[in-house]
């Protein structure tokens, strides 16, 4: 790890010597779940190399693809996979392939008020939860009453992974609220006994994440252990994505971040460090 | 200055044959300053409507593609699934869906118009009695101390920045009416209208006091002499000559609410529904839609298109409704001078 790492740091010496990059200012921009990890990442990195800067900025993994499609960022950080559609636009914007590494791992919980009794969902229920064919808790297993549906605007990654992973790709119910960011759907969630909400795990407080169970299988609650063996359903893992092979500056911070220190700051920020295994082996997917 | 200026004193000077009297406005040339000014003022004019065609003809091209670009059809379900319901994979009916991620795209605009005139016109109904009743009793009915400290008050409320608004009504007034009214949704359109309302109200409220005020002193003692009481007078001679000013107030009003976008996007919930006459479900407009989503799109996607299409709708309708504003206006001018200018 530590030979790679040092390989990985002169290379982008290099390739910093090399073609100036503009003298080491890099920009990151997308997932709103991860850009609070991010912005630490980016103090600590700037605090060891003085001579780097690292602009940091929200709004949505799909935002931050968008802009990197685009030209407007060297760093796209995402909570999903890049889509085919996507794909095919940087390869005709920027002419260069997405470059996927993945840098921490987070749970997607799903929220309910702390009053909720519902013990725990299955994924076909949640599923249909969020497609509007079951709209009473009282068919969960909860009170008699109607179910109020928390959501994600479409830019954000973890709208497009719960409606991959939990609604196969099918359509949300358009009563669906969508709010910006994780920590407004928890802040809803807490404020309505009848609210059912998703979003990352670094965020929670003031709710109850709802145990999950894949069908036949036993609930599962969120925790490190369990998304990291794989048994918690709605486990992924944060990429950042770079058009082709990322270089310079960004390719040394994207490395630093998979590093022993970038790792400490995962979970400081509440997501799941990558495995030791997977943190040498690179996902281009 | 001074060329244009000593050029004409010379030309006065001039020995030769004698001018007695140089017309106004002849022999003198303008002076050079004045006339830079105003070159200077035309060409600022002409800059803003510049920019405006400009802005315009920038958005109509983003969206035009849309009609001639084929391969766009068929990501989107072809153009007629942008504005009729269509019956896709999956459902058991025909749909109005706005749904821009996933394949093909869903983007029917008509949930976003829906939500728009939802929420407009329910802002509408809180802001022009409120404002216009406002305006009527400050002008007509306050005490001069009490005037004094409303008129600055809502002016103030009129400065407030609408994200502030909009967090208010997504904090504070989302709960309360909630609590209060027993709603299903926490937020939803008539939250949204309240927080609008708040900005609406004191536009209306500031020019329809400046029109009923501005209505001749003489109208109102002629009423009064004739032994109409207050409000008669207020109702009969006031008001309706001060229609012209009220009317265009609304018509500001509205065009503030249809176009304000941070209140709503705040406190509406943003579910693209199809359902006009609930005000207490969610709402998702267009501006709403804009501000959230074309961050995210890929320039030449058929979202982005799409995204500019509603840019096109919504100056499209604004420019129509101001039109008729002013046609409205013109009307009612007409009316009540009889064709005759005071």
């Amino acid at each position: 790890m530590r030979t790679l790492l040092a390989i990985l740091l002169a290379l982008s010496a290099a390739a910093c010597s090399g073609d100036g990059d503009a003298a080491g200012r890099v920009s990151v921009r997308g997932s709103d779940t991860m850009v609070i990890l991010t912005q630490r990442w980016a103090e600590h990195y700037m605090r060891a190399h003085p001579e780097a800067t690292i602009q940091v900025t929200g709004g949505g993994s799909g935002t931050g693809l968008a802009a990197l499609i685009n030209g407007t960022t060297d760093i796209a950080t995402a909570s999903r996979t890049i889509t085919e559609r996507e794909r095919r636009n940087l390869r005709r914007n920027r002419d260069a392939e997405a470059h996927a590494v993945p840098v921490a791992i987070d749970a997607v919980a799903v929220y309910v008020h702390e009053d909720n009794p519902v013990a725990s969902l299955t994924l076909a229920q949640l599923s249909a939860i969020y497609r509007g064919r079951i709209d009473d808790w009282r068919d969960v297993g909860g009170p008699p009453g109607r179910i109020v549906l928390y959501s994600r605007e479409n830019s954000s990654g973890t709208y497009a992974y719960f409606k991959e992973r939990v609604l196969e790709d099918r359509d949300f119910a358009s009563e669906a609220q969508t709010l910006p960011g994780t920590a407004a759907v928890i802040h809803a969630v807490s404020r309505d006994p009848s609210g059912i909400g998703y979003g990352g795990i670094g965020f929670g407080g003031g709710v109850r994440a709802v145990p999950i169970a894949t069908e036949g299988g036993d609930p599962v609650a969120p925790s490190a252990q369990s998304a990291l063996d794989g048994r918690y359903p709605l486990a992924r893992p944060l990429l950042v994505y770079t058009a082709g092979e990322p270089r310079g500056t960004a390719a040394d911070f994207i490395a630093w971040t998979r590093g022993p220190r970038g790792q400490s700051l995962v979970e400081a920020a509440g997501y799941y460090p990558l495995p030791r295994v997977r943190t040498a082996e690179r996902v281009t997917r | 200055m001074s060329r244009g200026a000593r050029s004409g004193e010379r030309e006065l000077s001039e020995p030769g044959a004698p001018r007695a009297v140089v017309p106004l406005g002849q022999g003198f040339e303008t002076p050079l300053a004045h006339r830079l000014a105003e070159k200077a003022i035309t060409g600022v004019a002409f800059v803003a409507i510049a920019a405006i065609v400009l802005i315009f003809v920038f958005i109509l091209k983003e969206a035009l593609p849309l009609l001639w670009e084929t391969e766009l059809h068929g990501e989107i379900g072809g153009l007629d699934a942008l504005f009729l319901p269509k019956q896709w994979a999956g459902y058991a009916e025909a749909v109005f869906v706005w749904q821009p991620v996933g394949t093909p795209s869903k983007l029917n605009v008509v949930p976003l118009l829906v939500g728009t005139l939802k929420v407009t016109v329910l802002a509408m109904l809180i802001s022009v009695p409120a404002g216009v009743g406002a305006a009527i009793f400050v002008s007509q009915y306050a005490p001069r101390s009490l005037r004094e400290v409303i008129k600055p008050a809502l002016e103030l409320l009129a400065s407030i920045p609408s994200v502030v608004l909009g967090f208010f009504a997504l904090i504070v007034l989302a709960t309360w009416m909630q609590e209060t009214f027993g709603l299903a949704y926490r937020l939803n359109a008539i939250v949204a209208a309240c927080g609008l309302s708040l900005a609406v109200i004191p536009m209306i409220f500031t020019i329809s006091e400046d029109a009923l005020r501005a209505v001749p002193r003489e109208l109102s003692e002629a009423a009064m002499a004739l032994g109409a009481r207050k409000w008669q007078t207020t109702l009969r001679v006031v008001v309706p000559a001060a229609l012209p000013g009220i009317a265009a107030a609304v018509i500001l009003g509205f065009g503030r609410a249809i176009g304000e976008t941070m209140v709503v996007l705040m406190a509406s919930g943003n579910a693209a529904v199809m359902e006009l006459f609930d005000p207490t479900t969610s709402a998702r407009t267009v501006t709403a839609t804009i501000a959230a989503e074309l961050g995210e799109v890929a320039q030449g996607d058929p979202h982005w298109r799409v995204l500019f299409l509603l840019g096109v709708l919504l100056f499209v309708i604004t420019f129509a409704l101001n039109r008729l504003g002013a046609a409205v206006i013109a009307r009612l001018h007409r009316r009540l001078t009889a064709g005759v200018e005071a």
